[in-house]
């Protein structure tokens, strides 16, 4: 990317930040903390989701037969099915079956995506959405920037100042009740109108030939029942196989969306329906000639299911959990975070797979990795994998020549051409190798303005962040002149420390402590010479690189496997790549077999005194207040209570923060076109820690980023947790 | 049928903001005047012994229908845990009495109550599968917060009333 498109995306997101940030950031985080909560209600939560996730694997691999099975149920029932290859087809079929007449639309992503209201105005057909944010939308002649929620951009005072605007009513509207009334009475009369109604629908059943639709308004509902032909248009993959596999996504699907244990209207249609229809002579009319249309679309859905990292995408089931728990999305919404459709997490996997990787590719990158959207996927999608996929993909895509600024860094195994801030980023551990072999020379050219406006303009460093500074001597240096303090004889374990690069050449101290704190409690430690994870290469979607270092790594830290010793990992991303990515980068039983023997730090501490250690061997806290910053994966992994209960055990009062993720994630932070998000997300986290009540209190965070992000924002120096238990 | 359903179904319905009134066949129709403000229109009551009293119109005409207060029609059956009524039927008109009036009340049978979604889907497959072309299942009334905060009755009912009798 060169230094103009960096400015341009830099600009384009400080302008979202300013106009729909706002309203973005207060409705998302409403549909958020609704979620936890509904969730939190549901018995079986993790069985329902086991359950769903099955049903979309066996419908997907299944699909073919399906669409046989729904098309004998949907003719036997008297409608017709209609398998489109893509848009113009689609477009084609219903504009031919709309006919020039009025349709009323409720809300289908779907419907966007092959973009039918141009189609059908084009034929010269009236449309209207009934959906008050669509019907928002279509006046102010928007594109949705949610999937559930479209114009959650739009706050109530622009919806006022559009609609006195265009529909110029006799009182001025203000309140929401007034806009709703508003926006009731002029749909209605169209919907009175209209002989024909559009639906998208949430699932198909084979068996019978059932939509489901799922929604809140009761706009569908009147779209279907009004009108005297009824056209749903759905992608093939929202088929499963029979009315009873409704029930888990029913249960799941509001409390995932919008955090409500259920909508509304769940409305099971078998059509043609025989409602009465609205007739034009002031009597309801006999419904019993309603025609229906089921128009299944393809557009790429078949070859994604062909596709090994794509197919997962198919079992989504559009709920917008991936986006409303996704901190970047909280912050600058799907006007940002999305392509020519879909937007948030998920929205890589739809738009790579309908509209293609240069579509994907503009919103790609704000997926951090974070993985605060995978417990909260309705159906177990692995979504930061499909964003690292993608990301992979975008860049082997890209040709150009290799740079030879950066060639001795780049030990990787990436193809040429690939953008050059992405290979730096990838490649840190050489990076932090050279910048230790020469500290602190290499600090102080790094932070020379002349250093600064050099990275900046070649590789987006952006020169408002401060960078990390290297340590002479790494860790792995140290503990080799110092060697273990506790005999093989008298240690209760055995552990080999992981050096993560970070602590290994930067943050040493924590990685002391470390060591000091496990020696405290009887156990025999070993520092050995691992390298990178491999999380710097997986994160800017260099697989083969972050597979290569993943090889390395476990062959570092195999012969202490294979010793019965458990491996200690500090950095909570590290960790996140031994328990989850792994499985993607090693063959299977090298993964378990790290996954099975690796502890996070303080979790490795907490099992110790467990386990019968004497805590009273490390500090008393003796009552100091303490604000505590989990790391994203560490929470995503569920260890944030280990680290808390540690603390408190010690006697220390801590207080936790609740946001999903600090924003630095990495190397997001650094790079120029996103500092300004990086940073607006960050003074969520950091308004959280300068209440009264946090305000005095010892800031303690568990990841690398997360304390580079905190320590930026706030006047009080952050640590690693481990540092209050030093018995140093 | 045991107490236990009715009692969580209750509590649901309360806490989507529905109010359930408990009747028996013949207290139903005192039961069921305070509830119809008038104009009111109904679709026909399924349950013997049971109707609708003359003040509520069955044959409505589209103006009459969008002019309503009340909409009574009978729901399926009730979903205990979610506090939900499944709204069936077709050629009578339980789609738009249901959706077009500013209150809907619901008459579920008690017998028709169902502990769990669960329970409510092997009863909704049966009935598809056996010719029921529509199923609503309606928890409490509609809305939206498309407009910057939550309004009811969006497109459909503002409120909703569930009637029980007891002993059917």
């Amino acid at each position: 990317m060169s230094v103009d498109d960096r400015r341009r995306k830099a600009e384009r997101i400080r302008h979202l930040l300013d106009t729909e940030g706002d309203s973005v950031q207060g409705n998302t985080q409403v549909f958020n903390e609704g979620r936890y909560e509904s969730t939190a209600d549901l018995e079986d939560y993790e069985a329902l989701k086991d359950e769903a996730r099955a049903i979309k694997e066996d419908a997907i691999e299944r699909l073919p037969e399906l669409v046989d099975r729904v098309t004998e149920a949907v003719e036997a029932n008297g409608g017709t099915v209609y398998v489109a290859d893509d848009a113009a087809d689609a477009n084609r079929y219903v504009t031919e079956v709309v006919d020039g007449r009025d349709v009323v639309k409720s809300k289908s992503m779907t419907s966007e995506e092959i973009e039918v209201n141009g189609a059908l105005e084009a034929s010269g057909a009236d449309v209207w959405e009934t959906d008050l944010a669509e019907f928002v939308l279509q006046v102010a002649d928007e594109a949705p920037s949610h999937i559930v929620a479209p114009a959650i951009h739009k706050s109530r005072e622009e919806i006022a100042s559009l609609f006195n605007e265009v529909f110029d009513p006799d009182e001025p509207l203000e309140t929401a009740e007034e806009l709703t009334r508003f926006a009731r009475e002029h749909l209605g009369e169209r919907i009175l109108d209209a002989e024909v109604g559009m639906t998208g629908a949430n699932f198909v059943t084979a068996d019978t030939g059932t939509l489901a639709l799922v929604t809140s308004e009761g706009n569908a509902r009147k779209c279907v029942q009004a009108t005297d032909t009824h056209v749903a248009v759905a992608g093939v993959e929202k088929l499963v196989p029979s009315v009873e596999d409704l029930q888990p996504f029913v249960e799941l699907i509001g409390r995932s969306g919008t955090g409500q244990d259920i909508t509304s209207y769940v409305s099971l249609f078998t059509p043609p329906g025989d409602s009465p229809t609205f007739g034009g002579d002031g009597d309801l009319g006999s419904g019993d000639d309603r025609e229906f249309h089921l128009v299944l679309i393809d557009n790429g859905r078949m070859e994604m299911r062909e596709d090994d990292d794509l197919r997962e995408t198919l079992y989504c089931i559009r709920c917008s959990a991936c986006a409303n728990s996704c901190a970047n999305f909280q912050h600058v919404g799907g006007h940002a975070f999305g392509g020519e459709t879909y937007s948030g997490g998920i929205a890589t996997g739809w738009e790579a797979g309908v509209h293609g990787e240069d579509s994907a590719a503009e919103f790609n990158d704000l997926c951090t990795g974070c993985s605060r959207c995978v417990n909260q996927c309705p159906v177990k999608i692995d979504i930061p994998w499909i964003n690292t996929v993608v990301r992979d993909r975008i860049n082997r895509g890209k040709n150009g020549n290799l740079d030879f600024l950066v060639e001795g860094l780049t030990p990787d195994e990436e193809p040429g051409g690939l953008d050059l801030q992405k290979r730096l980023f990838g490649n840190f551990d050489t990076l932090a190798k050279l910048g230790s072999a020469f500290a602190p020379l290499s600090n102080w050219v790094a932070r020379s303005s002349v250093g600064r406006t050099v990275m900046e303009r070649t590789v987006g460093v952006d020169s408002r962040r401060e960078l990390p500074s290297f340590e002479r001597e790494s860790l792995v240096e140290w503990f080799e002149d110092r060697g273990p303090r506790v005999s093989p004889d008298e240690a209760r374990r055995q552990v080999a420390l992981y050096p993560d690069a970070y602590t290994n050449y930067v943050r040493t101290e924590r990685g002391k402590a470390a060591v000091r704190v496990l020696e405290a409690l009887d156990v025999r430690v070993d520092v050995p010479a691992a390298g990178e994870s491999g999380r710097a290469p997986f994160s800017q979607g260099m697989v083969a690189t972050a597979r290569s270092n993943a090889e390395s790594v476990y062959d570092a830290l195999a012969p202490a496997v294979a010793a019965g010793h458990d491996i200690v990992v500090i950095e909570p991303s590290d960790l996140a790549m031994f328990r989850r990515e792994y499985e993607r980068l090693l063959p299977e039983d090298d993964y378990v077999a790290l996954r099975d023997h690796s502890y996070e730090l303080m979790e490795y501490v907490y099992g110790l005194l467990e386990n019968g250690a004497d805590a009273d061997a490390l500090p008393d806290g003796d009552g100091q207040g303490v604000a505590y910053h989990s790391h994203c994966q560490q929470r995503t992994l569920g260890l944030e209570p280990q680290t808390v209960a540690v603390l408190e055990a010690r006697g220390f009062d801590v207080t936790t923060s609740d946001v999903e993720c600090c924003g630095m994630a990495g190397s997001f932070g650094y790079k120029s076109e996103y500092y300004e998000l990086s940073v607006d997300v960050g003074e969520s986290l950091a308004d959280q820690f300068t209440t009264d009540e946090t305000a005095d209190r010892t800031v303690v965070a568990s990841g690398t980023s997360c304390l580079e992000q905190l320590d930026a924002l706030l006047s009080r120096r952050p640590a690693h947790p481990v540092r209050l238990l030093d018995t140093r | 049928m045991s107490t236990e359903p009715l009692a969580s179904f209750e509590s649901s319905l309360d806490e989507v903001g529905v109010e359930l009134v408990r009747t028996t066949a013949d207290r139903f129709e005192s039961a069921l005047a305070p509830l119809v403000s008038t104009p009111a229109v109904g679709a026909s009551l399924p349950f013997e012994d049971v109707s609708l009293p003359d003040a509520v119109e069955t044959d409505p005409t589209v103006a009459e229908l969008d002019a309503a207060d009340t909409g009574v029609t009978a729901a399926g059956y009730g979903i205990a845990d979610y506090g939900s009524v499944v709204i069936q039927g077709g050629a009578d008109g339980e789609e738009p009495v249901s959706l077009y009036a500013d209150e809907h009340v619901a008459v579920v049978a008690a017998s028709d109550v169902l502990p769990d979604m669960d329970a409510a889907f092997d009863r909704l497959a049966e009935d598809i599968r056996g010719g029921t072309g529509q199923a609503i299942i309606a928890t409490g009334p509609s809305a939206t917060a498309d407009m910057g905060a939550l309004v009811k009755g969006a497109h459909g009912p503002m409120d909703v009333t569930v009637v029980l009798v007891e002993d059917r």
